[in-house]
């Protein structure tokens, strides 16, 4: 596989991601100054001292966005692993079992889904301890849902074929079925499916924290950004749409780089993959 | 007589996608020549990927996904239609020259009648009126010999059986009566019994209407029966063109003669068939929907030697294997194997039981995960089986690359870059890493071509020499039969109608369906359908 293979949007949403986890690690070397400081006065504009202004309490907007990119990106990307772990390992299992084990998560599954995630995530947040391992958990088992239902559909397809049954009769265990004969093959449309369960995990987590359930102030966070300087949209200052901006910008990266490895892993197959 | 139909140097050429390389354009048909007179029948034969469909549908000026004509002369009538722009070229399709394809199931539209289909392209073209291109429908449907000739096109596509469906998409190609008929391999996707039928319906169609036919198959023994001159084509090359007779049986080029002389006896039948090694008694199985498949059968398969199951599709042959390896319990009747019996279902039985039954698909694309290598495939039963790793791992699998004589370079392929019979001879490796005692092998051969699965025929002896491996053979084709089986056993609708050594039920006297099946497969004679057609004829007047 060569450097110059990979095409042009691949890179920019490459340099995105890596720019934005750039940031979330080298936050307290890069930013300008700290987190909660308060270095002027409220929605200050752009100036040479504040690269972006200052926000509605003062602090610098440039750093609060540095700072927001480790919570934004841990949250979000532990997330998004917990739920693909749960949803790929529960789907798989029902899809290799059949039987009674498959209706039982299926329809546990369903009922999961009717309930409408939002009002459910808000319900869960209000009721349980504020911090951060709970707000992950409860993303992620929301989220691993969607999962499921992707992973059962694409499982099912693979479970059929001669390979697996081969496998079978072999006398493999279902670990091995589900991990070595059945994954590989899935993996396209999943790795798909993470790239847009990542993007949404962003936003979803955005909504949260604007909604005052994600991460709680004065820690910083893209959504929580949005939401503090919302009000100052009336009196036309810009500063809620920067956050904004990097939360859309980082999904389009993501996107990018996954529209990427989908073309490159069905090519694997033998296929053309979309040409 | 002049030409009707004249290729001059057609050159075809298409472009690939390699996967991680720019796309190439290559030539898939190297300058092919051949003509063919009014009323006369070309066949076009050679193996998949010899271009002969192609060349097929360059007589219609139309190349099939990506495929582009690049050079020579396609003259109909002495008119080059290559040039033509698709106005012109459509006053042809469909009316002057007429395609048939392979699998007729897929080709008609399950939403409309067949009647309907047959005679659109015809009036279509102003050729009849409506009622003029229903009553010649209605003539061609007796012509072809299918029931009920007069309402056989009020019916749908589903509700007729498939060779109906084949001999009905000739009644399409037929019905403007086209100067010329391209079949693609019309038979192919058809039993024995139903294949012969078909066969002699469109014999009888051709010389009744005088049309011109290039007959595209794989199948020598068919096109014997029906071409006048055939070509023969390997990688887009013409190997040898004469007359039929010349072809059949005075072959000049060494790949002409393997093709005629494909499938010989290659096997002696064993004497002693009494050491069973796997015993199936009074098995009957039914699918979840409660449609029984098997109905009491019962036979065995001796140590060493080969059983061939052979049946139509749908026969429950393939079920059989099903209930062996324990993917499909029986409801009745029991599994020995060795002195054990095994249990019926394949999650309650033994590793060791497990590893000493072994199975070889019919697809080997499907049954090879796409994700793993060579290496990873042969290796797993290695490992799994007997505790192999590492080294000592790989060195076994490199044996037995070398068994299947393929050798090491294959270690690190994946299967998407094997060619078909690769695949299956890794298959088979991947069955005798097990070390097993008997394998199941389901139409192991059926979708390869000829010389490629007289290969994967020849190593399948050779390993039960060296290793005294046992086969229970499912196959539809009495030929391989005939190569290679001790013992035999014939099944229809899910019963056993004959089983005994092979000697005994391939020779008279025969049970009545073996007989059919025996003489429905076509031979490689000049004049066979014809002989055959008669002593049915006459059988059916004495009875």
């Amino acid at each position: 596989m060569r450097l110059r293979e990979i095409p042009l949007t691949a890179w920019i949403g490459i340099l995105g991601i890596l720019f934005a986890f750039g940031c979330a690690v080298f936050a307290p070397l890069i930013a300008p100054y700290g987190e909660r400081e308060i270095v002027a006065g409220v929605w200050e504009p752009a100036s040479d001292l504040y690269l972006l202004g200052t926000d509605n309490l003062g602090r610098d907007l440039l750093s609060r966005l540095i700072y927001g990119a480790q919570t934004t990106l841990f949250v979000s990307l532990a997330a998004s692993i917990l739920s693909f772990s749960i949803g790929i390992f529960l789907s798989f299992t029902a899809a290799v079992s059949g039987g009674p084990i498959d209706q039982g998560l299926s329809r546990l599954n369903d009922l999961m889904m009717s309930i409408p995630t939002l009002i459910f995530a808000l319900v869960v947040l209000a009721v349980l301890p504020q911090n951060i391992f709970i707000l992950i958990a409860v993303m992620a088992i929301l989220d691993s849902t969607r999962v499921y239902r992707l992973g059962r559909a694409v499982a099912l397809d693979v479970a059929v074929m001669e390979f697996v049954e081969a496998a079978k009769l072999r006398g493999e265990g279902r670990m091995w079925i589900i991990f070595r004969e059945i994954l590989p093959n899935t993996l396209s449309p999943l790795l798909a499916e993470f790239g847009l369960r990542f993007a949404f995990s962003i936003l979803f987590l955005s909504t949260l924290s604007f909604l005052g359930l994600g991460i709680q102030p004065p820690a910083a966070d893209w959504g929580g950004m949005v939401k503090d300087n919302k009000d100052g949209i009336i009196f036309g200052i810009q500063a809620a749409l920067i956050p904004g901006g990097a939360i859309a910008a980082l999904a389009v990266c993501v996107n990018m780089v996954v529209d990427w490895l989908l073309k490159r892993t069905s090519s694997l197959k033998g296929g053309r993959g979309d040409v | 007589m002049s030409d009707l139909l004249s290729v001059r140097d057609l050159r075809i050429g298409a472009t690939i996608f390699p996967p991680g390389e720019a796309p190439q354009d290559i030539e898939i048909v190297h300058g092919v020549t051949f003509d063919l007179q009014k009323g006369k029948v070309l066949g076009l034969i050679g193996e998949s990927g010899a271009g002969k469909s192609t060349i097929g549908l360059a007589a219609l000026a139309y190349g099939r996904g990506g495929v582009r004509i690049t050079g020579g002369e396609v003259l109909l009538d002495g008119e080059d239609i290559l040039p033509l722009d698709k106005k012109g070229i459509r006053k042809i399709r469909g009316a002057r020259v007429c395609y048939v394809a392979q699998s007729a199931a897929a080709s008609f539209n399950p939403a409309h009648k067949l009647g309907d289909q047959v005679i659109e392209a015809t009036v279509e073209h102003g050729i009849m009126s409506r009622e003029e291109a229903r009553k010649r429908a209605d003539d061609l449907f007796e012509i072809l010999g299918l029931p009920d000739p007069k309402n056989f096109g009020n019916r749908f596509p589903h509700q007729v059986s498939g060779g109906q469906l084949q001999r009905a998409m000739t009644a399409m190609a037929l019905c403007s009566k086209p100067e010329l008929i391209v079949f693609d391999e019309p038979t192919t996707a058809l039993d024995v019994t139903t294949q012969i039928d078909v066969l002699a319906a469109i014999k009888n169609a051709i010389e009744k209407t005088g049309t011109a036919a290039l007959y595209i198959t794989h199948d020598l023994a068919v096109v014997a029966q029906i071409s006048d001159d055939i070509m023969v084509l390997r990688n887009g090359e013409t190997v040898e063109y004469g007359p039929v007779q010349q072809i059949i049986e005075n072959p000049r080029q060494e790949y002409t003669k393997a093709l005629v002389n494909v499938r010989q006896t290659k096997q002696t039948e064993a004497r002693d068939q009494t050491d069973a090694l796997l015993k199936v008694e009074n098995i009957s199985a039914a699918y979840g929907n409660g449609v029984q498949v098997l109905h009491d059968v019962s036979l065995h398969v001796p140590r060493g030697q080969t059983l061939a199951v052979v049946g139509e599709s749908g026969s429950g042959k393939s079920t059989l294997a099903r209930v062996i390896t324990g993917l499909l319990p029986p409801f009745k009747g029991s599994v020995t194997f060795g002195d054990e019996e095994l249990s019926n279902a394949q999650k309650d039985r033994s590793r060791d039981h497990l590893r000493r039954i072994q199975l070889i698909y019919q697809m080997a694309d499907t049954a090879m995960n796409p994700r793993q290598t060579v290496g990873q495939i042969i290796g797993r039963p290695l490992q799994f089986y007997f505790g192999k790793r590492g080294a000592e791992r790989k060195k076994e699998v490199i044996k037995l690359l070398d068994e299947i004589e393929m050798g090491q370079a294959f270690y690190d392929r994946y299967p998407a870059e094997l060619s078909g019979g690769q695949k299956q001879r890794v298959a088979i490796a991947r069955a005798l890493a097990a070390q097993p005692e008997l394998i199941l092998c389901d139409e192991p051969t059926s979708a390869l071509d000829p010389l490629v699965a007289e290969g994967i025929l020849d190593l399948l002896l050779r390993l039960q020499k060296e290793r005294q491996v046992s086969y229970l053979f499912i196959t539809h084709d009495i030929a391989i039969v005939r190569a290679i089986a001790d013992s035999v056993a014939v099944m229809l609708q899910g019963k056993l109608v004959d089983f005994g050594p092979r000697s005994e039920v391939l020779n008279p006297p025969f049970d009545d369906y073996t007989d059919l099946l025996l003489k429905s497969v076509p031979e490689m004679e000049l004049g066979w359908l014809e002989k055959v057609l008669a002593t049915r004829k006459m059988e059916s007047a004495g009875h």
